[in-house]
């Protein structure tokens, strides 16, 4: 038995690492990936939620779709997939015309 | 308790190797320990009787999107992170917002985790891909079929953008 709030606070904790990092890194492929870990930690509140709703299933007042949450993430997991395809390739692309990784200097756009 | 000496453990996993991805300089080490905690979140995902989504989770996230990473950081022969000014916004607004908004999710589900309930360990015929295929390919069928064309789309993508202009 562990309470539910266990597990959203392990998601709470992993995202806010992942904004920390988001924030605070200067490398864009390391900015990448902590965006990958705020994924992560909000598939983990999904299927918390999921095996949280499957046991109230029964309970009156309860409407729910049993394992849509392992549904959602899964589909979650697909848009991950093709954001980090499309992401790694602008990366690249990046690279190319800037010759560098750091965000501070691909800063054209900035005013 | 087994149950719980083993989220503690693997939550412990998760946590450390999320903070080792923020503290390591070199990019390669910080995917390596985020490879770490899919692994471990996986094996959380078992304990709550997840057992597609640890499945998919190993396969997807920890194999191919992760020796994707490898790769580009590999290819573009990235070195140790530059230190540079960084953003003043994200220092003074940013962080001070975010360890607000932690405090305050953090104590709100501690303070109220009796309403929440508690999590049971995962019986292993919950999330059986039989399961989980069913309503994937019933209820859920539409938009899983337009994911199909957004993957579809973004493969183009990525050959357009990483094709070299010439």
């Amino acid at each position: 038995m562990v309470p539910l709030s266990w597990y959203l606070v392990l998601s709470a904790i992993l995202f806010c690492l992942g904004i920390f990092g988001f924030l605070l890194k200067r490398n864009i492929i390391t900015i990448f990936m902590s965006i990958e870990l705020m994924l992560n930690a909000v598939n983990l509140s999904f299927v918390a939620f999921a095996n949280y709703w499957n046991q109230h299933a029964g309970d009156p007042g309860v409407s729910v779709v049993p394992l849509s949450g392992h549904v959602f993430v899964f589909f979650v997991m697909v848009v991950a997939a093709a954001e980090a395809a499309v992401g790694l390739a602008i990366i690249i692309s990046v690279f190319r015309t800037r010759e560098t990784l750091n965000v501070d200097r691909v800063n054209l756009l900035k005013l | 308790m087994v149950h719980q000496i083993l989220f503690i453990v693997f939550g412990l996993i998760c946590v450390a190797g999320a903070i080792n991805l923020l503290v390591q300089r070199h990019p390669i080490n910080s995917a390596l320990s985020l490879v770490v905690v899919m692994m471990a979140l996986s094996l959380i995902y078992l304990l709550l009787g997840a057992e597609f989504v640890a499945a998919v989770q190993v396969i997807v996230y920890a194999g191919a999107i992760m020796v994707l990473f490898v790769f580009v950081i590999m290819l573009l022969n990235a070195g140790e992170e530059e230190r540079s000014r960084g953003s003043r916004i994200a220092l003074l607004v940013g962080v001070p917002g975010v360890i607000v908004m932690a405090g305050t999710v953090g104590w709100t589900l501690i303070y109220k985790s009796q309403h929440l309930g508690n999590v049971t360990i995962g019986s292993t015929d919950f999330g059986e891909t039989h399961n989980v295929a069913h309503l994937l390919f019933s209820t859920f069928l539409l938009p899983f079929e337009i994911t199909s064309v957004l993957i579809l789309i973004a493969i183009m993508g990525a050959v357009v953008l990483g094709k070299r202009e010439g």
